[in-house]
């Protein structure tokens, strides 16, 4: 595991801590419904402070989204399915974070697909689906109560009837590229959410896509390039872990 | 399916005790082997007195009050059964023991020299008569699962054409199976023979069993998937383990082993594979022993230590706690009843010591992904039953695994594997693709481009101008009718393929490009049609 890793995976347990602690405060959520965690960015402009277990977020047709999500999932240890999506680009999974060893691909589910989203729901914590034609709320009810009770989490691209909020890129600013030269090289995004119990939408920005290294994820890396000062400190705090824990393998 | 000879000793510990003690016992003595308080076996005197396996001694002593006990001795079994067999492969090389008593053995070769399998099967008989087996038979069939089955109702030679497996195995009692636990469970559902069992659906059977479970209704099936195309395991997953000093007594070999047997078996399992047929190299100062062993399913680490510890207790290697009444002298074996030769000389060959045993994998079985714990986990347990009800639903090829592969072109980077097959192991991934793309990777990556059009600002279509770059500035992006303003762009990036090959050789050109919406495309100018490869949103 390189330190990129071992960081993000300490970041996306402390941030679980920390939205547990603050959840447990308000009383908000019923104890045992767990919270997955989401980008950091996306984390603090949520409802719940990341992905509430049991629920269904909708989301724009912007795959880099849902690779984000995805991603801080798999950091943290989770399974993923991807349902119904035949040109998810796995390479960039991989460099947001993405196990390639615990994440499944159902491109093409056909009139199935529901039948097959309750399959993996059973076992596996983020399936995202793109579904094929309009659900019905009674559909829609009784994958929810499975959810519900396997603690999982739906992504759908699309639309879907009671989701918890709903997700969507409405700009994207992409540097690198000129006129006749250039790369892309960075994408930061802003994101509206627009939560079911009410109130006005909320907004975050986030990197959507950016460089990497070989072997290297930049969901470890967005405290610089935000500079966002709570991520930095963030960042300190998964430093100072790593380090004990370093400290402890050593001695 | 390869057809399968499977000799069978009936009440092998009972012959291998009478051969040890090297005394002619009566035929109708009535003698029992106990494990414990409890029968294991016993010889047909006995049995017609009333004894039965599983009767406690007292219960024994009862029926049949002249029994002779002894306590039982898997290594004298083992020790009793490797002279038998080779004796037998005087006849047969390649015989594959599964436990004392029983072996397997390809027929092909055998039938083909003593024309037929019939005949091949009742010289192999009558050569086990010789020897004093009166009881011994034999069974032929499709796979050794088919065959152990024949044997056992054989008298003494039973042949069940290619094909009539299943019809065969349909009214014996799941019992047969070997698994007591799957057995009592199917009888409390109404399962009593192998028939009704195989009858079941695959994939409930896997859902329900699990693997071993659909391996043993594959079994009840007539499906022994073990012996049909033995598949030659990579030699990297063979393991030695050195001793040094070498050792001379089995319990301290026994021990030593254990670790070294169990990352075998954790190396296989890596890649999903389980041992069916395992070789054992015990090598010496001066030589060595070598011999294969066949497992009714897989080896396991505690299986390997076991068949190590046959194989010394066979060369005569004493464990120090073989207090049994029969226990002899390492150099009795030259002299016990019908022992050739080649024992004592492998003996000696390791009477200094065994200074390493090689295991190798014979044959191996792939395991699926799933064999349970090999994740380490129940979730993956899960998992593993969820993406399987899937497959169920879809089809094999209907849930897939991906890993990153070498090219150039972004699709044919992505390498989709069925769930439950093996990831090719791609070792050009980190090598150098030129024209491939430094990353951000696009996050939709369409299985084939999606034709676009492109122009400029003056409406024309953009063509390339030269090697170098386009007629005119890109400034319009048509897909399916709408159009959008291009904002930012660049290239081209040549894309060649198969350069070394001039009839195969393929070359376009990519560009990025950003909209107006602030989505980013790359863009393929092929031939002067212009396509969508990827996006970035």
């Amino acid at each position: 595991m390189t330190n990129a890793t071992a960081v993000a995976q300490l970041r996306a347990r402390i941030e679980q801590a920390e939205r547990v602690g603050r959840i447990g405060r308000s009383g908000r959520i019923a104890a045992g419904a767990p919270i997955l965690p989401a980008p950091p960015e996306l984390a603090r402009a949520l409802p719940d402070r990341g992905l509430r277990a049991g629920s269904v977020y909708a989301l724009g047709r912007s795959g880099a989204l849902l690779t984000a999500l995805l991603a801080a999932s798999s950091v943290a240890g989770g399974w993923c399915a991807v349902v119904g999506i035949p040109e998810f680009g796995v390479e960039a999974a991989r460099d947001a974070g993405v196990d390639l060893e615990r994440i499944a691909f159902v491109p093409h589910p056909g009139d199935r697909w529901l039948s097959v989203v309750g399959a993996l729901a059973e076992a596996i914590g983020v399936v995202a689906v793109r579904p094929r034609g309009r659900v019905g709320d009674a559909e829609a009810a009784r994958l929810g109560a499975r959810l519900r009770e396997r603690h999982a989490v739906l992504l759908v691209q699309g639309a879907w009837p009671l989701a918890e909020a709903r997700l969507e890129v409405e700009s994207r600013e992409w540097t690198g590229l000129g006129t006749g030269h250039g790369l892309l090289e960075r994408c930061t995004a802003g994101v509206r959410i627009t939560s079911r119990r009410g109130g006005a939408s909320r907004r975050a920005r986030m990197v959507l896509a950016g460089p990497t290294e070989p072997g290297r994820v930049w969901a470890g890396r967005d405290a610089q390039l935000t500079g966002d000062a709570q991520l930095a400190r963030d960042a300190a705090d998964v430093q100072g872990l790593l380090d004990a824990r370093l400290q402890m393998a050593v001695g | 399916m390869e057809r399968c000879l499977v000799l069978w000793v009936p009440d092998w510990p009972v012959a291998a005790l009478v051969r040890a003690r090297g005394e002619t016992v009566p035929a109708d003595a009535p003698i029992a082997v106990l494990a414990g308080n409890v029968v294991v076996a016993c010889s047909p005197a006995a049995r017609r007195a009333g004894v039965r396996r599983g009767m406690r001694r007292r219960d024994a002593h009862a029926r049949a009050p002249d029994l002779r006990i002894a306590a039982q001795d898997p290594g004298r079994d083992a020790r009793e059964f490797l002279p038998v067999v080779d004796r037998i492969e005087e006849l047969a090389p390649g015989l594959q023991i599964i436990r004392p008593g029983l072996a397997a053995i390809r027929i092909r070769g055998p039938a083909r020299y003593y024309g037929g399998e019939l005949p091949a099967a009742q010289e192999l008989i009558d050569r086990l008569r010789a020897e004093g087996f009166a009881d011994a038979a034999a069974g032929v069939a499709d796979g050794r699962f088919t065959a152990e089955q024949a044997a056992r109702g054989a008298a003494p030679v039973l042949i069940v054409p290619p094909g009539e497996a299943a019809e065969f195995l349909a009214p014996i009692r799941v019992e047969a199976l070997g698994d007591e636990q799957l057995a009592r469970l199917l009888v409390q559902l109404g399962v009593r023979t192998l028939g009704e069992f195989a009858a079941l659906g695959d994939e409930h059977v896997l859902e329900r069993f699990g693997p071993a479970g659909a391996h043993l209704h594959a079994l009840a099936a007539g499906r022994d998937s073990r012996r049909v195309a033995p598949r030659r395991p990579p030699p990297e997953l063979a393991r030695e383990i050195a001793f040094d000093p070498p050792l001379t007594i089995a319990d301290q070999i026994a021990f030593g082993i254990r670790v070294g047997a169990e990352e075998f078996v954790a190396g296989l399992a890596a890649h999903r594979l389980a041992c069916t047929e395992l070789r054992i190299e015990l090598v010496g100062e001066g030589g060595g022993s070598e011999r294969v062993w066949a497992h009714t399913s897989s080896f396991d680490a505690a299986a390997i230590v076991d068949r190590v510890r046959w194989q010394l207790d066979a060369l005569g290697t004493r464990a120090p706690d073989s207090r049994a009444p029969d226990a002899r002298a390492p150099d009795a074996n030259a002299s016990g009843p019908g022992t050739p030769g080649s024992g004592s000389r492998v003996a000696d060959a390791l009477a200094e010591g065994v200074a390493s045993v090689r295991l190798s994998p014979e044959a191996v079985d792939p395991i699926g992904a799933h064999e349970p714990g090999l994740f380490g986990g129940t979730t993956d347990e899960r998992v593993h039953r969820a993406l399987s009800r899937v497959q169920a639903i879809l089809g094999h090829r209907g849930v897939l695994t991906a890993s990153i592969g070498g090219g150039r072109r972004l699709a044919e980077r992505t390498v989709l594997t069925p769930w439950g097959e093996r990831t090719p192991t791609r070792t050009d991934t980190d090598r150098p693709w030129p024209g491939s793309l430094p990353p951000p990777h696009p996050s939709a990556v369409p299985l084939t481009p999606i034709p676009v059009v492109v122009e400029s600002a003056a409406g024309a279509p953009v063509r390339m101008r030269d090697r170098t770059g386009l007629d005119a500035p890109p400034s319009r992006l048509r897909v399916d009718g709408t159009a959008r303003r291009i904002t930012e762009w660049a290239g081209p990036w040549p894309l060649v393929e198969h350069g070394w090959d001039p009839a195969a050789a393929r070359r376009a050109d990519r560009f990025q490009v950003v909209d107006e919406t602030g989505s980013a495309w790359l863009l393929l100018l092929d031939g002067g049609e212009w396509s969508i490869e990827a996006g970035y949103d």
